[in-house]
């Protein structure tokens, strides 16, 4: 095990940070607007958001870097700024966090699908290998693979990341399926896990989803598969329209009461993802006793 | 009379070859080939929809049948075109104006091709002008609209605003997914429907229109 995780968990469940996305909504970022272009544009408002979570307590923090790969920033005409994007990104949470947390880089999906012929392995191993490379450099302590549904681009960004020496946590979401414990293309947690790890992940882990509670089983296999610690963020559910307005009804103690199972189930590391706060990081630190 | 099972299996396997293959010597001995569609290819993309429901078959699986119906249309659609007989409908789909999501819209796209419909995709950020010039401009019977973020599932009710605008509101059926929308979203803003799959959004767009001929 890499040092920086072994320190982690030398003294029990490591709590990490909750979403970026939606707090930098509530700081005016607008719907059409890409997040990781913030970094460049309106550092302080990132700052802001680091700042909320080492605030609560987060012991990780992660980046506003999801999106920083030159296949999505190509989208927004960004895909040359690639580079100072993910830097900024993780100079902005290492500033934040000023040695009270450490920052872990995020490193998200490219947003197209291998197996329909809309983006190539070779394009997407350049991609994360010239994000990683940026994130290595801003002084990430690791790096974060999250979000993924197709465990072929997992590895692919998890090989891209692993070159850096960079210790690794390796994420996909799990929503399809009855049971909502598969991926989008149909893995379960025992072959994620299995193949996650073999191919040289340090954490393995769960984010997004459709809410913590199913996390608890999908946590539990994964354990049950891999010799490495577990890492699990939630979704606060899945948003509702009421009156025309966006809300996440999973309230902060309602998440915070499932970590407890979580940590039973093997979860090493515990946050959230969409629609959680610091609010929710602090009714978690409680519940744990931390 | 050769029985054509082997063309059930082969787009139910995803075989695209075979699919193709069989559907070329179906046709060389003469047999109709909106009977190949009706009796074979469309109860195994049926099967391929049930099975994606009960956890059987995942997007892989969805991927790979329909790709293998799209080949055997491949040859069933000049002979067809040149008779005169129209595709099932003409679909316009795009992920709505300000989301850049693609991957469901695609996988949306790619189910309707291989359940007959003629799609124009219009891509991603598509304005509801866009939508409107499709209806008016290439005919379209249905607009099939996607979003995955939660900010911009509001463009869907102001495409709806803008056909209504434009008058083409009646002409065309309304279909609406992605990861954020329910059927009470559906209902609130007017839409004729929705689905939270790709196998069930071809069968809701099959309901919206009239069977071909």
């Amino acid at each position: 095990m890499s040092d920086v995780i072994q320190q982690l968990l030398a003294a029990g469940p490591v709590v990490t940070d909750g979403a970026w996305g939606t707090e930098l909504q509530a700081r005016g970022l607008a719907g059409d607007e890409f997040p990781d272009a913030w970094n460049l544009t309106h550092p302080e408002r990132v700052a802001e958001v680091a700042q909320a979570y080492v605030a609560a307590g987060s012991q990780v923090i992660l980046t506003n870097t999801f999106g920083a790969n030159r296949v999505r920033l190509a989208n927004h005409a960004l895909a040359d700024r690639a580079g100072e994007i993910n830097r900024r990104g993780v100079e902005i949470s290492r500033a934040a966090a000023a040695g009270r947390a450490r920052v872990f880089a995020s490193l998200g999906p490219s947003g197209k699908m291998l197996m329909t012929g809309e983006t190539t392995e070779d394009e997407l191993a350049a991609a994360f290998a010239e994000q990683a490379r940026a994130l290595a450099e801003g002084g990430a302590d690791a790096i974060v693979v999250e979000t993924m549904s197709d465990l072929v681009e997992a590895k692919l960004a998890l090989a891209a990341a692993k070159a850096t020496g960079l210790p690794v946590v390796a994420c996909m979401v799990f929503d399809a399926g009855k049971d909502k414990d598969r991926t989008m293309m149909g893995a379960t947690p025992e072959q994620v896990a299995g193949e996650l790890t073999a191919a040289g992940a340090d954490v393995i882990g769960a984010n997004c989803g459709v809410g913590i509670e199913r996390y608890v089983p999908v946590c539990r296999r994964l354990k049950a598969a891999t010799d490495r610690p577990v890492w699990i963020k939630a979704n606060a559910g899945l948003p509702a329209m009421v009156e025309g307005r966006i809300v996440y009804r999973t309230t902060p103690e309602v998440f915070a009461s499932h970590a407890p199972e979580l940590v039973q189930a093997g979860a090493s590391f515990i946050g959230g993802c969409c629609g959680t706060t610091p609010d929710f990081i602090r009714a978690v630190k409680r519940r744990l006793g931390r | 009379m050769q029985d054509w099972k082997s063309l059930y299996e082969a787009v139910l396997n995803g075989d695209a070859k075979a699919a193709r293959e069989t559907t070329e010597q179906a046709i060389a001995v003469g047999v109709e080939p909106l009977k190949l569609v009706h009796d074979f290819m469309v109860p195994a993309m049926d099967e391929v929809g049930r099975r994606f429901e009960c956890n059987e078959y995942f997007v892989p699986e969805l991927l790979i049948s329909a790709r293998a119906m799209k080949s055997c249309l491949e040859v069933i659609r000049p002979l067809l075109t040149a008779r005169g007989d129209q595709p099932v409908a003409r679909v316009a789909i795009g992920t709505v104006k300000g989301d850049l999501h693609d991957i469901g819209k695609n996988l949306v796209a790619a189910m309707l091709e291989g359940g007959g419909f003629e799609v124009i995709d219009l891509g991603v950020n598509v304005s509801p002008e866009q939508f409107v010039n499709a209806v008016r401009e290439k005919n379209a019977q249905i607009v099939a609209m996607s979003a995955l973020l939660t900010t911009t599932m509001p463009s869907m009710k102001t495409t709806i605003e803008a056909l209504k605008q434009a008058g083409v509101r009646q002409k065309v059926k309304v279909l609406i997914g992605g990861a954020p929308i329910t059927q009470k979203y559906a209902d609130e803003i007017g839409a004729d429907g929705f689905s939270d799959n790709a196998p069930a959004a071809v069968a809701l767009a099959r309901k919206q229109v009239a069977p071909p001929a």
